[in-house]
């Protein structure tokens, strides 16, 4: 189910602006990868390569390979929302369908593979995927009101629960708990510890002390000035990173906001 | 506002405050506007009441005519009944409106998915240029095109359509030569409103938050799925809205029906059938040239018809928006 992702000398550009330079990483199964750095240093930009939604973005393209299981995910043949079945995004933003009720949303990916499930099987989906993502006590009872009802951490958690719906591979995160009350966002810590069990993870995050606890291994992204792309300065263990960080840089961010 | 008093009464000396903000030239502003707001709408409404009343006012000698009265009006049938009269014409009308809308509103709803999510940025600028430009047109240019062009192009194809499916009531032959029927009149209504309901459909279309096209594409949507997990649903309303901005269209226009169809009043669902159909605002325009004080009132009457017409589809409309208004996307 998880799978490793493999990335070698990815350029990400918007048009002419390189965007992001030269990153190169290995991101191993069943394990929580965080993404940390300053505003504007490609975080963002470099998660949607790796399920192809940087191409939803007019004029955005790749250089480089990105390989899952040794799948160069950019290949010719490899289509793009193939892709994104397989490897499942959650948003800054929560975004539920509005026009679906919680239940139906749970659903929405399974049903875009076109696999006709029968209504116990439905309702077994949507039970399991709630209760993987913390939310089956708080919504069992209304499960056919609207997905936008709930409250803003809930329906982070809905989301989660439609990504896993779909057993994808891969888990990407962009900032998941960032708009949300510290309780949620414990939640969301808690169920990211769980879903690693089966998931590989990949989360952005501004919050170190979150990087802290939830990660096993820390990418810091930095760059350098405007108009210059940004670049993977270091990754290694997160521990690590958070003790005896080998560059300068990482040590620098990481202080100026953690201790 | 609550939450102010409550803290001015648990705090005097914060009470001020609040009052020297609202005597401040904020609100004032706030104030004009409410004033503004409340009156416009109040101006609607009294004008709303001004034109029922006075179509009451005005039809009420026909609605209270004797039936020989009436009938000494030609074109009033001998019966002398005045809903014997009306009747037909609701039926044409509301006929002519629905076929219009049932041909229009799939295929603006194709263009204006096309202009919104599929055409390259270049293509879709001039399109919906287009669409708009197409949208200001008067109707009678489109009345004159569609008699005059149209009409006779059309000839073929609802002989086919009576030689071959005539056994559907609705193509039932022979079909009319010339084409001065029903169907023809549903084609080029069809036609005059599609650019006003494409329009309005496009630019909610383009409404849609990218945070939900982004949620359907990241769990693997292909484009079309997107478009019907997020793009419709959240148009939905807005698509209704439109439908109803040219079904009033269709139902009110006059110079388009009036230069194609060959009038007659019946309640027949025949569409290729000539001299079958006719519709109130194509009628009143008709016969209101040459009727005496009673016929215009009859006239009156069938204008006060098509009054409530528009009136229950806008409020039916109303209800199928907020019947799913939690749904809606606007919260
Ligand atoms: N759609 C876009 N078009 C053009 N440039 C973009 C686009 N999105 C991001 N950029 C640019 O790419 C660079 C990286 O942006 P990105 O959003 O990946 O940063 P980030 O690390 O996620 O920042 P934050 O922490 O604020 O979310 C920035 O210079 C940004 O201006
Ligand atoms: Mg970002």
């Amino acid at each position: 189910m998880a799978q490793r992702i493999d990335v070698k000398d990815l350029d990400v550009f918007y048009g002419d602006f390189r965007a992001v330079a030269d990153v190169s990483m290995v991101i191993e199964p069943r394990s929580v990868t965080a993404l940390i750095g300053p505003s504007g240093c490609g975080k963002s930009t470099f998660l949607r390569t790796l399920n192809r939604m940087h191409e939803v973005i007019p004029g955005a393209h790749v250089q480089g390979t990105v390989l899952v299981d040794g799948v160069n995910l950019y290949d010719r043949e490899v289509d793009p929302v193939a892709v994104r079945r397989q490897i499942g995004m959650v948003f800054q933003r929560p975004n539920p369908f509005p026009t679906m009720s919680i239940a139906e949303n749970v659903l929405a990916g399974v049903r875009l593979n076109n696999r006709r499930i029968s209504r116990s099987d439905a309702a077994d989906l949507v039970e399991s995927s709630l209760r993987g993502a913390n939310l089956w006590k708080e919504v069992k009872d209304r499960l056919h009101k609207p997905g936008s009802s709930l409250s803003g951490g809930q329906q982070q958690r809905l989301c989660i629960a439609r990504a896993i719906a779909v057993k994808p591979q891969v888990l990407l995160m962009d900032e998941p708990a960032s708009a949300l009350d510290p309780i949620s966002t414990l939640a969301i810590e808690e169920l990211i510890a769980e879903l690693k069990n089966e998931y590989t993870i990949v989360i952005v995050t501004h919050n170190m002390q979150q990087a802290a606890r939830v990660s096993d291994r820390t990418a810091f992204f930095n760059v350098t000035e405007a108009g210059e792309p940004g670049r993977l300065v270091e990754m290694d263990d997160t521990r690590t990173i958070f003790s005896v960080p080998s560059q300068k840089a990482t040590e620098d961010y990481i202080s100026g906001r953690f201790g | 506002m609550s939450g102010q008093r409550l803290q001015a009464e648990a705090e005097p000396e914060l009470a001020p405050a609040p009052l020297s903000v609202r005597g401040g030239g904020h609100d004032r502003a706030g104030r004009v506007f409410r004033w503004l707001a409340t009156g416009s709408g109040v101006l609607i409404l009294a004008v709303l009441a001004a034109v029922a009343g006075f179509l009451l006012l005005e039809a009420w000698p026909a609605l209270s005519a004797s039936r020989e009265d009436l009938a000494a009006i030609s074109w009033i049938p001998d019966d002398g009944s005045l809903l014997g009269y009306v009747g037909p014409l609701v039926f044409g009308t509301v006929l002519a409106a629905i076929l219009a809308l049932l041909l229009a509103v799939p295929v603006a709803i194709g263009i204006a998915l096309f202009i919104s999510h599929y055409a390259p940025r270049r293509l879709a600028d001039v399109l919906g240029y287009l669409v708009d430009l197409l949208a200001a047109i008067p109707s009678v240019v489109y009345g004159l095109w569609g008699g005059l062009w149209l009409a006779p192009k059309l000839q073929g194809v609802w002989g086919w359509l009576s030689d071959n499916l005539g056994f559907i009531p609705l193509f039932e032959g022979p079909a009319a030569t010339p084409p001065r029927v029903m169907m023809t009149v549903g084609v080029v209504l069809a036609v005059m409103i599609l650019p006003i309901v494409t329009a309005v459909s496009r630019e909610v279309f383009l409404q849609t938050p990218r945070l939900h096209e982004e949620a359907a594409l990241a769990l693997g949507a292909t484009r079309w799925e997107m478009v019907r997990m997020a793009v419709l649903p959240f148009g939905r309303s807005g698509v209704i809205s439109a439908s109803m901005l040219g079904l009033g269209r269709a139902l009110g226009e006059t110079m388009a029906v009036l230069m194609i169809l060959s009038p007659g009043l019946t309640y027949s669902w025949a569409l290729l059938m000539a001299g079958r159909h006719q519709t109130i605002a194509a009628n009143i325009a008709l016969q209101f040239p040459e009727a005496n004080p009673l016929g215009v009132s009859a006239l009156i009457a069938t204008g006060l018809a098509l009054f409530v017409i528009t009136l229950l589809v806008n409020m039916a409309a109303r209800w199928v928006v907020s019947r799913r208004a939690a749904f809606s996307g606007a919260n």
